[in-house]
């Protein structure tokens, strides 16, 4: 029985394959210049995943992530500033690609929300110390 | 009254929580150039000898497909009879092998048939990223300006058939 599992392991293709053509070389290496390569790795923590959408670049193990970091690491090798790449992906996929917010309208709760519980709880630590007064 | 008003948020709370649950929002990532010209590409043919394609290629006076695939993907299989059957109605369908390799691509067609006017190959999935597509199999209408008029993420199957010939003809208009 656990041979024929076995063999049945073997022959079995994954059902939703990837590319097997190889990462391009800038997807799982570091850029020979230490400042370009912490500016990169800065960029590509803050940048989320098309695929695994949890996980930022620098994370995630899919094919598409690691044609993004190449794409980050080309671009600021060139010289690129990493606002004008987290601008130009925005531009493609909208802000949802990027970890940082924009202060506009409808985000304007989220960033108010850390004021507002605070505020919150302040009000309710001084009703109760009020009680006890 | 005074004591229940936690018992009434966390209940509240609760229930938004549970109906989330019940209610996943999508997980699609649709691109921000719909509505906006075909970014400028160039990509080498994957048929050998044929010259690469570039946007001139995406503005024809006719509405026209972009269709990503790639030979290493099963969606796109299933996808291929859709495709050809619009062909064969007159559509007009460039291809974007996505991170693929010309003899697979030719393999690929050669089993599932060939719907595309011509393909373009995306070794990096470079033009994937600048079209803001996420994934394969997906299609964007474009029209004959060139510019994109709506994009189908995943594969095109037999229900989805009219809405791509409802955004072909709106996208003629």
């Amino acid at each position: 029985m656990k041979h024929f599992l076995l063999v049945l392991a073997l022959i079995a293709a994954p059902a939703l394959a990837d590319t097997d053509l190889p990462q391009s070389r800038w997807a799982n290496e570091q850029l020979p210049d230490a400042h370009q390569e912490a500016a990169a790795q800065a960029l590509m923590g803050t940048l989320r995943c098309l695929v695994c959408q949890g996980q930022s670049i620098a994370d995630s193990d899919a094919d598409l992530a690691g044609s993004m970091r190449a794409m980050v690491r080309t671009r600021i090798a060139a010289g690129q500033k990493p606002d004008a790449i987290r601008a130009w992906l925005v531009s493609r996929y909208g802000n949802w690609v990027s970890f940082v917010p924009p202060v506009e309208p409808l985000t304007w709760p989220l960033w108010a929300a850390p004021l507002a519980l605070l505020l919150a709880g302040l009000w309710l630590a001084r009703h109760r110390f009020r009680r006890r007064g | 009254m005074k004591r229940f008003g936690p018992l009434a948020v966390f209940i509240a709370l609760v229930l938004a929580l549970s109906w989330r649950l019940a209610h996943p929002s999508g997980t699609a990532v649709y691109s921000q150039l719909v509505d906006r010209p075909v970014p400028a590409l160039t990509l080498p043919d994957a048929a050998p000898g044929q010259p690469p394609i570039t946007a001139a290629a995406f503005a024809t006076g006719k509405p026209q497909l972009v269709n990503l695939f790639g030979s290493w993907c099963v969606p796109c299989i299933a996808e291929a009879p859709q495709l050809k059957h619009l062909q064969s109605e007159g559509v007009r369908i460039i291809g974007i092998a996505v991170r693929d390799r010309p003899e697979a691509v030719a393999a690929f067609l050669g089993e599932n048939g060939n719907p595309y006017a011509s393909i373009g190959l995306d070794r990096g999935s470079d033009a994937q990223v600048a079209l803001g597509s996420s994934g394969v199999p997906e299609t964007f209408v474009v029209d004959g300006r060139g510019v994109i008029r709506r994009q189908f993420i995943g594969g095109i199957d037999e229900g989805a058939l009219p809405e791509v010939r409802r955004a072909l003809a709106e996208a003629a208009r």
